[in-house]
């Protein structure tokens, strides 16, 4: 079940590995006062996305932030079929069990699913995650040439690997994004090294 | 469950045979079950010999080269077909049921989907044109229904122009014809057909009455009729253009065409429904299309390359310019000319690049500019794709308007750098790339920054030196670059300790040997017991000859075997060990490129078990005259005091 301890040991090859990419559409930013509206996630195993096994839910929300919702398009009265909160948690942690969870700016979703756990009242997610956004920054040259962000943003690894932009801001699609971006990201560090997962997770 | 990624798996499946046949709901319903692959560049998706998967794959993005098993012992298979986006391939097995025949690899990074045959056999059979579709494809033999062959099928969809490099056989293939029509009307004023013809860069107009076509007008037409004033240039068009028009069917293969063309004595040939003028047009066929469909020779390259309006027809033809590179290499071209052709070529598909950016912007260019390749690709060494490097100069202006200026040229290195990344250069790991604000700079700016790096010389500002001083104009301003360069050796005159600075960093390169004459390879990382080729022997004669060249003060021979020849002429007493520098550069950059070609990869790190002795004693060979150089810098530069 999803509060057992984690199985995924750090020597585990990482073809065996479940990846659950993941994003969510928020009415905004503070994990007290905004909503997750919609939870979008696909898996990755041994580099296979299967379309039939992707996870999208939309979540019927009493708050509603019209500013955030230039962003991601959620209307209030969409006519997307929405479940409640409680309903949408259970089926993602059953979606997601024990995969380590990879997200863009990760902490973000993370707190955010943690938050609406806890009002819930269901235990929080102890599973290991991998956020992109650091990730990337693995595979950049050690120079002192090179200015190095704090931070990039989707749209920047989006650009970077080509990757197309259309689907961005839809929970899904942007785990889409994400999700290939890491792809991407595997192989430019199996280049310089072996990838483990504790060298994915450091 | 319908959801965002099935929807766009079906909007990408739709745009292709045989999926284009079936109804939106079915499509969906397919598009839930496919599974999307990543592969890496060089991995394999089924081998011969394999049982038959359960799906059958369409290529979304990359390419992957089918290949005939490779025996055992052989570093290199043939490739039977390459699939590129939305070619499907892996079907036949699993209808037939048998085992792999071919095998699959990705020819680049790539996505595919993998669609079960399950899923898709009900449709196959139920509707006639899917099956029909399928038993063509088979009885073809091609691994992939949607190549050149078919083509002339499948016209429907929306290929304006298609260079087919791979195809062999090409007297007897169909044509390939420009398909986005480009017409006029009979009263249409001759200056304004011209200007059409201008913006859509052809060089022949249909001309229509009620949708047939009665004549065309040619830039010959234009020529011998107008510019000599035989007619005014508001004529209509019906007064000038060559009627009746000549007009084929469109299934004609490449040699009937050329005889056609001959036959008549004309250089365009109109294609329609039935073959007579009285259908409607479906294409034309130029003299130039016919060139371009004959294959692999560079000046039809060049010509297809100034034809593109898209970067990705640009990268269709760099795969002929590959294969051009092949063919080279095994006839034993010397080298010199090779790189010299192959980099014309890469240049004309940069220059193209940027062409097709500045179409982009908004405005106007404000001023000046030059585009300067810089690395291998600014020393016409770089044979084989790899990352892009490069920077931008433009004109001094006034001070309040340098941020805009700024700006505009920022906007339109980032369109340059992407197009350059479509047709294949990789983006320059260490961002030194004209779209990076810091390599983005006026004639002013520059002056200040190498001023910087030659008077300030520590380790950094060397590597910058040592990347940066090797730049060739790709596109724009000769004069800016000239200026740049003057600055450059006046600076370098008045600080001669920076020479000194520069030779230390060329000797800091690893050695290519032992002390018993063995090969030293690398000892981790991804290439452990590899030889880098790039750093203990190119390089080291890269860096050498641009001291030399930089304390001679020569401007614009960027090319290290151009710059030894040239140091051979000015120091006559040394002109042997730099011939034999010269001799080395070019077996060197041949072993890699070879290497490079073998593997798809940048030839960098060489497996040395895999070599003949012959070549083993080949590439020993260059590494005494590596020494040598080596030696002779370090004394004249006086480097042992710096290095102690």
């Amino acid at each position: 079940m999803w509060f057992n301890k984690n199985k995924n040991t750090p020597q585990k090859s990482i073809d065996k590995i479940r990846f659950v990419v993941l994003d969510t559409e928020t009415t905004g930013f503070s994990f007290y006062k905004d909503r997750i509206l919609c939870i979008g996630a696909l898996s990755i195993e041994n580099n296979v996305i299967a379309v039939r096994n992707t996870f999208e839910v939309y979540v019927n929300q009493n708050i509603y932030n019209k500013e955030t919702a230039k962003i991601h398009g959620i209307l209030k009265n969409s006519k997307k079929s929405l479940i409640e909160e409680k309903e949408a948690l259970l089926q993602f942690l059953d979606y997601l069990g024990d995969a380590v969870i990879i997200a863009h700016h990760a902490m973000f979703d993370i707190q955010m699913l943690n938050h609406a756990l806890e009002r819930q009242g269901l235990p929080e997610l102890k599973n290991e995650y991998i956020d992109t956004s650091r990730l990337y920054k693995k595979t950049l040259l050690k120079s002192n040439l090179l200015l190095k962000k704090e931070q990039y943003s989707l749209d920047e690894l989006a650009e970077k690997f080509s990757i197309s932009k259309e689907d961005r801001h839809t929970a899904l699609g942007d785990a889409f994004i994400t999700a290939i971006a890491f792809l991407k990201i595997l192989t430019l560090l199996k280049q310089k090294k072996e990838v483990t997962l504790r060298y994915l997770l450091k | 469950m319908k959801n965002t990624i099935s929807e766009r798996v079906a909007d990408f499946l739709k745009n292709y045979p045989p999926f284009n046949l079936l109804q939106k709901k079915e499509l969906l319903t397919l598009s839930e079950q496919v599974s999307i692959l990543y592969q890496e560049k060089n991995s394999f998706i089924f081998t011969s010999g394999e049982d038959p998967h359960t799906s059958f794959y369409m290529v979304h993005k990359g390419a992957i080269a089918l290949h005939k098993a490779s025996k055992k012992n052989t570093t290199k298979s043939e490739i039977v077909d390459i699939c590129d986006e939305g070619d499907i391939f892996g079907i036949r097995p699993l209808w037939v049921k048998e085992n792999y025949k071919l095998e699959a690899v990705a020819h680049e990074e790539s996505i595919i989907y993998g669609i079960p045959i399950a899923a898709f056999k009900p449709y196959a059979q139920n509707n006639e044109n899917v099956g029909n579709f399928l038993l063509e494809s088979f009885a073809s033999n091609t691994a992939n229904p949607y190549s050149k062959r078919h083509k002339g099928n499948l016209y429907s969809s929306d290929y304006s122009e298609n260079i087919t490099p791979e195809v062999k056989l090409l007297d007897l293939q169909p044509v390939t014809y420009t398909k986005k029509l480009i017409s006029c009307l009979e009263t249409t004023p001759v200056n304004e057909l011209a200007e059409l013809m201008n913006k859509k860069r052809i060089g022949s107009i249909v001309i229509l009455k009620d949708d047939l076509p009665i004549g065309i007008v040619t830039d010959k037409d234009l020529r011998t009729k107008i510019v000599t004033g035989q007619y005014p240039i508001t004529t209509p068009a019906s007064k000038i253009m060559s009627s009746p028009v000549i007009t084929y069917p469109k299934n004609m293969t490449v040699t009937q065409a050329q005889m056609a063309m001959m036959k008549s004595n004309i250089s365009h040939i109109c294609l329609t429904e039935d073959g007579t003028v009285n259908t409607k047009v479906i294409g034309i066929l130029s003299k130039h299309d016919i060139m371009v469909s004959l294959g692999d020779n560079p000046a039809v390259l060049v010509k297809a390359i100034k034809r593109t309006t898209k970067y990705k027809q640009i990268k269709a033809i760099r795969k002929s310019i590959m294969n051009l590179l092949q063919g080279y290499l095994d006839e034993n071209i010397p080298m010199g000319l090779t790189a010299k052709i192959i980099s014309e070529l890469n240049d004309a598909c940069t220059k193209q690049v940027i062409e097709i950016s500045l179409e982009k912007m908004p405005t106007p260019l404000p001023c000046k500019f030059a585009w300067m390749a810089i690395g291998s690709q600014g020393r016409s060494e770089q044979l084989l794709h790899t990352d892009q490097d490069n920077f931008l100069v433009f004109e001094d202006v006034p001070e309040d308007i340098l941020p805009k200026t700024t700006n505009y040229f920022l906007k339109l290195a980032k369109h340059v750098t992407k197009g350059l990344n479509t047709i294949g250069y990789e983006y320059c790991p260490a961002e030194m790339m004209a779209s990076n604000p810091k390599w983005c700079l006026s004639l002013q700016e520059w002056k200040n920054m190498v001023s910087h790096w030659i008077i300030n010389p520590g380790p950094d500002e060397v590597l910058m030196s040592s990347i940066f001083f090797d730049y060739s104009l790709a596109y724009g301003d000769k004069n800016l670059v000239d200026q740049l360069s003057e600055h450059i050796f006046t600076t370098t005159k008045k600080y001669p300790l920076f020479l000194l600075h520069l030779t230390k960093g060329a000797l800091q390169n690893p050695s290519p040997s032992g002390f018993f004459r063995s090969f030293l390879v690398e000892q981790d990382g991804q290439n452990k017991d590899f030889f880098d080729i790039k750093s203990r022997a190119l390089m080291p004669l890269v860096d050498a000859a641009r001291v030399l060249i930089l304390s001679h003060s020569v401007k614009s021979i960027s090319n290290t075997w151009e710059r030894y020849e040239k140091l051979a002429e000015l120091e006559p007493n040394n002109s042997e060990i730099y011939l034999a520098c010269s001799y080395a550069t070019k077996a060197l950059l041949k072993f890699r490129t070879k290497q490079g070609l073998l593997h798809r990869d940048s030839g960098r790190y060489i497996a040395l078990d895999k070599l003949s002795k012959e070549e083993k004693i080949k590439l020993k060979r260059t590494f005494k005259t590596v020494k040598e150089i080596q030696e002779l810098i370090s004394i004249r530069y006086n480097v042992a005091n710096l290095l102690g």
